[in-house]
């Protein structure tokens, strides 16, 4: 789809071509391809606990995943956790757009705070809301307190969920935002007219005529959102439940981590990569199809 | 607007208004904190108006001089890492992919399609994926506890490679024929015809992979073992190691409010092109 239209005017030259693909080719090669094959290849050996012997191990490493409880677990707790996190981060910013569309002064300033946490780094977003959620010092702790529920996310393990769903899907409302607010710009003022003659409601109209416009959008948000919660919150987990209480907040991404580096298993946690990239190269392809639609849209 | 609707205009703007005040909710909080002293954020609950101590605070993290959590590196080191490293990766990564969407475009070459799909295969490759191998890769190459090692395995784009590619598409065929008319070599005609067009296209990347790099986390933990490595964002994470009772709260909001500084300027100020970029590289 993306070689279609080509120039026409082009230069010749037999050898500049590669010397301008080269730095980016090198990075590719080394950083992306290499590691990815090692990845690969790893997943299908066995190493003794020293690094001194390694063999070949077949599907054994990804059987040892299969039988893994605390694995299976982990895919469970991505899934509630990326659930949670693209149901409410689309649903809060679908809202936040509508009104903001509706609004004509103030636009700017509403824009400009709801945009911030996009520039919050996921450990700093993490840290802030560990914060307020803190055991001892935490302010919402502290009204949860005064309510009579006693909040710790140290022990609890639903706590510590809340806790990370909020921080991720806080960071995530910017984006979701821009992409509803410009959706909803882009739906023609006519359109909404033509419905309101019609006796259309404000709410009814944003049913039958806004959101089914805006479809593309929410499929696209979802699908970035998937992959935002998949692999992109690694730095909110560790900074707020490092994958506690017991493992109950490990999601796959800090699984490999962990596992990789802290416990040094490498089969395993290269089994675990390569479960991953399937992962990614589904949602890269279900979005890319889906572009192809919009473009057609 | 369609009609009169004084009830659902207030009601978006209160709406609205709330909205704002829970997202900016833990950046007020975090601002407040970092103006107290520890005896004051020690206790529950917490103070909700600024307090005193601002100054001694954001001194005391920037020349890295107080008790307990600061005796490590100033943050001001850490600062200049962070600042290094974003500037590097936006920088490196739209460097390289104008060279390769030039290449891709305007020449004709044998396995021109297969460096293309090689370079959007990439995009399902995040470090993520690939972290212990990448980091094995990295080590041979001697490049732990570098800035190169911090930057140069992140600057490959494929988003921005297509940002470019998509751009370079839609230039007049007739500049290109014009300049070869004139004799311009491609490299002449690059430099002085397609990098003065793709301002605006430069200027919204540059937005999005400087908020990128300088958020970096999972990398900088794997290539950072020496402190004077740290960037900001990653230093910040040592701070709330200890027990929940010992964290100097106020030093590590501080720090905090230094971490989001930079990128938090780039988006409010630069936000036209922010949202551009933001659009764009996802097309």
């Amino acid at each position: 789809m993306m070689l279609s239209s080509d120039k026409k005017v082009i230069f010749r030259s037999n050898r500049l071509p590669w010397v301008l693909i080269a730095p980016q080719g090198f990075i590719i090669l080394a950083f992306f391809f290499w590691p990815a094959g090692q990845a690969l290849v790893q997943s299908f050996q066995q190493s003794d606990a020293f690094g001194m012997s390694v063999q070949w191990s077949g599907l054994d490493n990804f059987a040892a995943l299969w039988r893994d409880e605390t694995y299976l677990a982990s895919f469970k707790t991505t899934a509630l956790f990326s659930a949670c996190v693209a149901g409410l981060g689309i649903a809060i910013s679908l809202a936040l757009a509508f009104f903001a569309d509706r609004v004509v002064r103030g636009i700017w300033l509403y824009r400009s705070l709801l945009i911030l946490p996009y520039a919050v780094a996921p450990v700093v977003a993490g840290v802030l809301w560990l914060f307020l959620f803190s055991p001892s010092v935490g302010l919402v702790s502290h009204v949860l307190e005064r309510m009579g529920i006693s909040w710790n996310i140290l022990l609890n393990s639903s706590h510590a969920m809340t806790l990370i769903v909020i921080a991720s899907v806080w960071k995530q409302i910017s984006y979701n935002f821009l992409f509803f607010l410009a959706g909803f710009q882009s739906i023609p003022k006519s359109l909404t007219e033509a419905a309101a003659i019609d006796g259309a409601g404000v709410w009814q109209r944003f049913w039958t005529v806004q959101l089914p416009l805006l479809t593309p959008t929410l499929f696209f948000l979802l699908v970035v959102n998937t992959v935002y919660a998949f692999f992109e919150t690694f730095g909110i987990v560790d900074a707020t439940t490092k994958g506690g209480p017991g493992k109950d907040t490990a999601i796959l991404v800090y699984k490999v981590y962990f596992d990789g580096f802290k416990a040094m298993d490498l089969g395993g946690s290269a089994a675990q990569s390569v479960v991953l990239m399937a992962i990614v190269i589904g949602l890269t392809v279900l979005q890319f199809r889906y572009i192809e639609r919009k473009v057609h849209y | 607007m369609v009609e009169r609707h004084p009830v659902l205009d207030f009601f978006s703007h209160a709406l609205l208004v709330l909205g704002v005040l829970v997202i900016a909710l833990p950046i007020y909080l975090a601002l407040v904190g970092s103006t107290h002293s520890a005896q004051e954020m020690a206790q529950s609950p917490i103070p909700i108006w600024f307090g005193q101590d601002a100054f001694e605070n954001y001194r005391t993290i920037l020349l890295g001089e107080g008790p307990g959590v600061t005796s490590q590196v100033p943050v001001a080191r850490m600062m200049w890492v962070s600042l290094v490293t974003a500037l590097s990766i936006a920088f490196g990564k739209i460097v390289i992919s104008l060279l390769s969407a030039f290449a891709i475009v305007y020449f004709n070459f044998p396995f021109r399609k297969a460096v293309f799909w090689g370079i959007f295969i990439t995009l399902m490759l995040p470090v993520e994926v690939r972290i212990v191998p990448t980091y094995q890769v990295v080590a041979d190459f001697g490049m732990v506890n570098s800035f190169a090692g911090l930057t140069i395995p992140l600057i490959a784009s494929a988003t921005a490679t297509f940002l470019f590619r998509q751009f370079f598409l839609t230039v007049p065929d007739e500049l290109t024929e014009a300049a070869k008319m004139d004799g311009a070599s491609p490299m002449r005609f690059f430099w002085d015809v397609l990098l003065p067009l793709s301002r605006t296209s430069i200027a919204a990347l540059f937005v999005i992979q400087f908020i990128y790099g300088w958020n970096q986390y999972l990398w900088p933990l794997l290539m950072s073992t020496d402190e004077r490595m740290y960037p900001i964002v990653m230093g910040i994470r040592s701070m709330t190691a200890g027990a929940d009772s010992q964290v100097e709260w106020n030093l590590v909001m501080a720090t905090a409010m230094l971490a989001m500084l930079p990128p938090g300027l780039v988006v409010v100020l630069m936000q036209k092109w922010f949202v551009k970029g933001l659009v764009d590289t996802e097309k």
